[in-house]
């Protein structure tokens, strides 16, 4: 008697980038980060969106983020999963000067070899500086956080 | 047409009927995922008395199809949950699915449009290794898909900001798995059960730090049900039954980072969501002081944090207390002021499409005095709660033994 049926299945898209998505990902290949701002709230947004979702006007202007931020939340991912960086990896949503939301995205120059102290080093209210890769292609892994203190020289 | 339009234009009352759950564990072999769903809908009516024509209408309790395998799942269920020739109704909020499919079958009952409906689900989880992969597919692909985002790992995020603000410890989180893993000894159908220590828990794995393996609930497989009716059927059906004295439920934004800033609407390292459905949730059933009031909580807790934070924000105590009154002993079963999770929660058991339901099931038990060695004496009401996504979805149900009657405002 048979217990399982094995399946394995693959899918593929090619999902649109639309407007907002494909300006936000063609500055980062400029080594930018846009967040689209509502005039009407003075919020600007990462990730960036099409409307204000505080008083449903549209997001008209786009703000280039600083390149400094603060840690907002913070783990170390131990446990990983395919496709991605092999752990452990530190992740964490910062807010950059001069945006009101906060954005994902990998911490690098950290040692994770211990997690007690390497969180310390990640807490919420950390200051932290974007770092680019070197030829960025688009794609939000184009940038990565790493705590200000940790900055050679 | 049994199915009529047959209201009053006045509210009615809503009663829990019957329910059923199987045991929850990581595999069951011995059906598939319809014939699981099956097991629990003939076994509410069997426990009602009923049978399928006594059912006008069914609302199928479904979260992210990709966890069980097969594409909307519920068009495959209609048979065997007896739903042919009936309106058929999926819900879908995620982990706050069975917490939906409850309030969904409510409103049907209470409008009047139907006199009797069945909620039912499955869920099978354990057939795929990659449910941590099934939920990083719920993240968007530009912005945040690239990132190993899970709720693994967004819980992880939430805690780290949470035991900060508060000083929380990891050891204060693992003293929530060994009450709970003893609670569900006295559960038949819990997953994970027995005697465990705090050190046994810090010495778990860390998953997603400071989740550790055993701050983290299973992945099971099983199903429930749950026939609401209204004060006709509950005459013919059922002498002792749990009324739903009041819903709440709200949704909050997408984007975790518009969560974590001083302009949010909610804080989500706070599970501040949580107060605005409590808080709909206890006006409705008239309860101002819910410590006083309620005598158990069936708590969606798939972490050991989110249990800390629901109690909160619910408002059973002062925001970063939880862990303070856990030490009390507060929240224990024997000798505690409110029973939190008799049943062993969520971290014991989680069936995700279902969980919310049986979340409701296991307080209702309580009420209808149905809770067989989980059963506490004394208690008329009971709450039970669910959160879905990452923490986008919350609601609560109230119930009681006897039938509070509510005027929206």
């Amino acid at each position: 008697m048979r217990h399982v049926m094995h399946q394995e299945l693959t899918l593929h898209y090619d999902y649109a980038l639309g407007e907002v998505a494909g300006t936000f990902l063609d500055g980062l290949r400029q080594k930018k980060i846009l967040a689209s701002h509502c005039s009407a709230s003075k919020l600007s947004y990462l990730p960036p969106r099409a409307f204000c979702e505080r008083t449903f006007e549209r997001c008209e202007g786009w703000v280039e983020a600083g390149a400094e931020g603060i840690i907002e939340a913070s783990t170390i991912v131990v446990r990983g999963f395919e496709g991605k960086r092999p752990p452990p990896v530190a992740i964490a949503f910062v807010r950059l000067d001069g945006v009101d939301s906060a954005i994902a995205n990998y911490v690098d120059g950290v040692d994770l070899a211990d997690l007690d102290e390497a969180m310390r080093r990640l807490a919420p209210g950390t200051r932290v500086r974007v770092e680019f890769v070197d030829r960025p292609e688009g794609r939000i892994t184009d940038f990565s956080f790493r705590p200000i203190d940790n900055q050679p020289g | 047409m049994s199915w009529c339009w047959k209201g009053t234009g006045v509210p009615e009352a809503v009663g829990v009927i019957a329910a059923f759950q199987t045991d929850y564990r990581s595999q069951h072999p011995d059906v598939t995922f319809v014939e699981q769903a099956q097991e629990a809908a003939a076994g509410a009516m069997a426990a009602a008395g009923m049978r399928p024509d006594d059912i006008e209408a069914v609302v199928f309790s479904l979260a992210p199809t990709f966890f069980m395998g097969v594409a909307d799942a519920d068009r495959w269920a209609i048979d065997h949950v007896f739903a042919a020739g009936k309106p058929f109704f999926r819900i879908h909020t995620g982990g706050a699915t069975g917490g939906s499919a409850v309030h969904a079958g409510y409103a049907l009952v209470r409008s009047g449009m139907y006199r009797t409906v069945m909620i039912v689900g499955a869920e099978r989880i354990g057939e795929t290794p990659d449910a941590q992969h099934v939920l990083n597919l719920i993240f968007d692909p530009f912005y945040e898909r690239d990132m190993p985002l899970s709720t693994n790992t967004s819980v992880a995020l939430m805690a780290t900001r949470y035991m900060q603000r508060h000083g929380v410890t990891q050891e204060d989180l693992a003293r929530v798995v060994v009450r709970q893993r003893r609670n569900a000894l006295r559960n038949p159908h819990a997953h994970l059960k027995g005697e465990i220590t705090v050190a046994d828990v810090m010495a778990s794995p860390m998953i997603a730090y400071p989740m550790k393996l055993y701050d983290i609930c299973p992945r099971s497989s099983g199903s429930a049900a749950m026939i609401l009716g209204n004060a006709d059927v509950i005459d013919g059906f059922q002498t002792r039954p749990a009324f739903i004295n009041g819903i709440g439920s709200v949704t909050d934004t997408y984007w975790i980072g518009d969560r974590l800033v001083p302009s949010a609407d909610a804080e989500i390292a706070e599970l501040g969501l949580a107060a605005v459905s409590a808080a709909e949730c206890f006006r409705r059933a008239g309860i101002t002081d819910p410590f006083a009031e309620v005598q158990v909580a069936e708590l969606y807790d798939p972490y050991s944090v989110v249990g800390y934070l629901q109690l909160e924000q619910l408002g059973f105590c002062a925001t970063g207390k939880a862990a303070r009154l856990e030490d009390d002993g507060v929240w224990d079963v024997d000798g505690g002021a409110v029973a939190v999770n008799p049943s062993g929660g969520t971290l014991c058991s989680n069936p995700i499409a279902i969980s919310g339901l049986a979340r409701c099931i296991d307080a209702a038990n309580q009420v209808m005095g149905t809770a067989g060695a989980m059963q506490l004496p004394g208690v008329h009401t009971a709450v039970a709660t669910a959160v879905g996504g990452i923490a986008q979805f919350h609601n609560m149900t109230v119930f009681g033994d006897d039938h509070v009657e509510f005027e929206e405002s």
